[in-house]
């Protein structure tokens, strides 16, 4: 194609730029709009709120039910990308480099899970977990997580691997350094930012899990923000939760935010790699 | 026993693929083996080392999966009412009949199926716009990204109570458009949300798979068609469309399979109100609220049917593009 850089392509471009920024930011702009709404103004139907206030946020780090959802919510998240990204780690290390008899099995398996209807699951595991004792429990929730990320982990990974410069591998080894050595010394450090960006797509993951969180736990000990909102009442049973329930949504919406903002381009890259292999 | 028929199909199908590069690979490995002894015991480590890299991945991915869908199959054949356990009987395929001659469960898969076709339609052609955008655009291409990554981000029923607030008559700003009708309490609009929020949240994602394959796309062979006089559109779908065929056809295949777990927008949305369960709604609900595991089972079990079928016709599309099969070996 052409490349045009006339004022007017750039003008072209601009405004659609603007129109995707627009689709993308209203609705969560529109969130935390009503989260700074005053009770009163908070049926008005405008878009801007007309008075702002804080009151929202004080209310819900003031009650035990969020502020424990949120410790669950960022407890279980992290743990169960700590372990993914370890095993998916490790797995993927052996896929793009090592040669060995079932690993296009372990491929596909991961692929089979990657498009596994999570719903399936609910049943048995509600059934097996009441069983294990593991129902409403942390490692009732991060067990699920653990499968459903590594797929996304290793291929995600095997992808980051697959452009490393592995020369320096062999000649770690040539220089006598063992596989493990070498995999330790000098590959770890080189596959770190391919690591942590899958460690960033697999939290996001874990993060907005809802289907899982709200059948495998059933009290306050496990529960997570995104079921959590669901159970919010507002300070008496008969007012209306909806600017708590927003404070809430803003709070968890946050380091995603914050992600997006300062590694796009790494989870650009990592979701593009991880997809399509070319 | 017809319920793994399918996905063991699909997976034939990938070792099918790997079968024969196992095939070529096997005579190479044999010479090697013959050539020199300390070499094949290179080789044997490298094994050990690979499978025992492997294996907890393995275990876990499993142990979570495989055990617990067998265990559903079990399930979905007795009666296991947890309000009434001493009932509990094996039953045959009862629970299947009252699933499959039940308005509820049709109307749910009807519901399930229209928000796929939909939404994944739609997606195809505002991620392709996107992913354009995304790619080719000449001004804030940093700015553009960001921004399309937070639909991606964002906590999917956070973005569905932003949508449900936006359409609640008096408090929304796009409810007051339509003169305080409540689009939430009828069931063709509520339809029409969530579809909308589902779009939102997910067209990113799909520009994204898209925009890796517009990457293959050769920019010297789009300058050469733009020599020859090719138009834009000619352009997109003489060149960049076959290019990026397996791109779209993977963004398919994990958009569609997505769609079909379709579950958090409609609980924040409608809570499945006016016929607007999907399946996934519906075995939540005999299961969490009905507490009826027998009947909860035999809906995982269908959806698992469903979803593997809908699978194995995309790897049969896809041939020798699929995910996987081929990876690491075509480099």
């Amino acid at each position: 194609m052409a490349v045009e850089t006339t004022p007017r392509a750039k003008l072209r471009w601009g405004v659609l730029d603007l129109v995707v920024v627009v689709f993308a930011l209203v609705p969560v702009l529109w969130i935390a709009s009503l989260s700074f709404k005053t009770p009163a103004t908070l049926t008005d139907g405008k878009f801007w709120p007309r008075e702002w206030t804080l009151d929202n946020y004080r209310t819900i780090f003031d009650t035990d039910q969020f502020v424990r959802a949120l410790i669950n919510s960022i407890g279980i998240a992290l743990i169960a990308t700590m372990i993914a990204v370890v095993l998916g780690t490790m797995a993927a290390y052996a896929i793009s480099r090592l040669d060995f008899p079932g690993k296009k099995l372990l491929v596909g398996v991961s692929l089979l899970i990657a498009m596994f209807p999570q719903v399936s699951l609910v049943s048995p595991l509600f059934e097996i977990e009441r069983q294990l004792g593991l129902f409403d429990t942390w490692p009732g929730l991060i067990l699920p997580y653990i499968t459903f990320a590594l797929p996304l982990a290793i291929y995600t990974l095997s992808a980051f691997f697959k452009q490393i410069p592995w020369d320096l591998e062999k000649a770690a080894k040539m220089d006598g350094a063992t596989q493990g050595q070498a995999f330790r010394r000098v590959i770890a450090p080189l596959a770190a930012p391919g690591v942590f960006t899958t460690a960033i797509l697999v939290f996001i993951f874990c993060w907005n899990d809802f289907l899982f969180a709200i059948t495998l736990t059933s009290t306050e000990r496990s529960r997570t923000v995104p079921v959590a909102l669901q159970f919010f009442t507002g300070e008496s049973q008969f007012e209306d939760p909806t600017g708590a329930i927003c404070a809430a949504a803003v709070v968890i919406t946050v380091p995603i935010i914050l992600f997006v903002l300062f590694f796009q381009r790494r989870i650009v890259s990592g979701l593009t790699s991880g997809a399509v292999k070319g | 026993m017809s319920v793994n028929a399918t996905p063991a199909g699909a997976e034939a199908a990938v070792e099918a693929e790997e079968s024969t590069g196992r095939h070529a690979a096997v005579p190479a490995q044999r010479a090697r083996r013959r050539a020199t002894a300390p070499l094949s015991e290179n080789k044997r480590a490298e094994r050990r080392l690979g499978w025992l890299l492997c294996a907890p991945a393995a275990l876990v991915m499993v142990l979570v999966t495989a055990y617990p869908i067998l265990y559903s199959v079990w399930l979905s054949l007795q009666r296991f009412d947890l309000r009434f356990p001493d009932e509990r009987q094996f039953v045959g395929l009862e629970n299947y009949v009252t699933v499959l001659t039940n308005d509820f469960w049709w109307t749910a898969f009807g519901v399930t199926a229209l928000i796929t076709v939909v939404t994944v339609a739609i997606e195809l052609v505002l991620g392709m716009g996107l992913a354009l955008v995304m790619h080719r655009t000449l001004v804030g291409r940093g700015i553009v990204r960001t921004a399309a990554l937070i639909p991606y981000g964002i906590v999917t029923v956070v973005a569905a109570f932003s949508w449900r607030y936006a359409w609640t008559p008096g408090t929304g700003y796009l409810a007051n458009l339509f003169d305080g009708s409540a689009p939430l309490t009828e069931r063709a609009s509520s339809l029409a949300i969530i579809m909308l929020a589902e779009i939102w949240k997910t067209t990113p994602f799909m520009a994204l798979l898209l925009m890796a394959g517009l990457a293959l796309v050769p920019e010297d062979l789009l300058k050469a068609a733009s020599t020859d006089g090719a138009t834009a559109w000619q352009r997109f779908t003489k060149v960049m469309l076959p290019v990026m065929k397996p791109a779209i056809l993977v963004a398919l295949l994990f958009r569609t399979l997505d769609a079909f777990r379709v579950f958090d927008n409609i609980f924040v949305l409608t809570n499945g109100g006016n016929e607007t369960s999907s399946v996934s709604m519906l075995a939540y609900n005999n299961l969490i609220r009905g507490l009826n595991l027998g009947i909860g089972s035999t809906m995982s079990v269908l959806i698992f049917i469903t979803v593997a079928i809908i699978a194995f016709v995309f790897v049969k599309l896809f041939g020798t593009a699929a995910p996987g099969s081929d990876d690491g070996e075509r480099r």
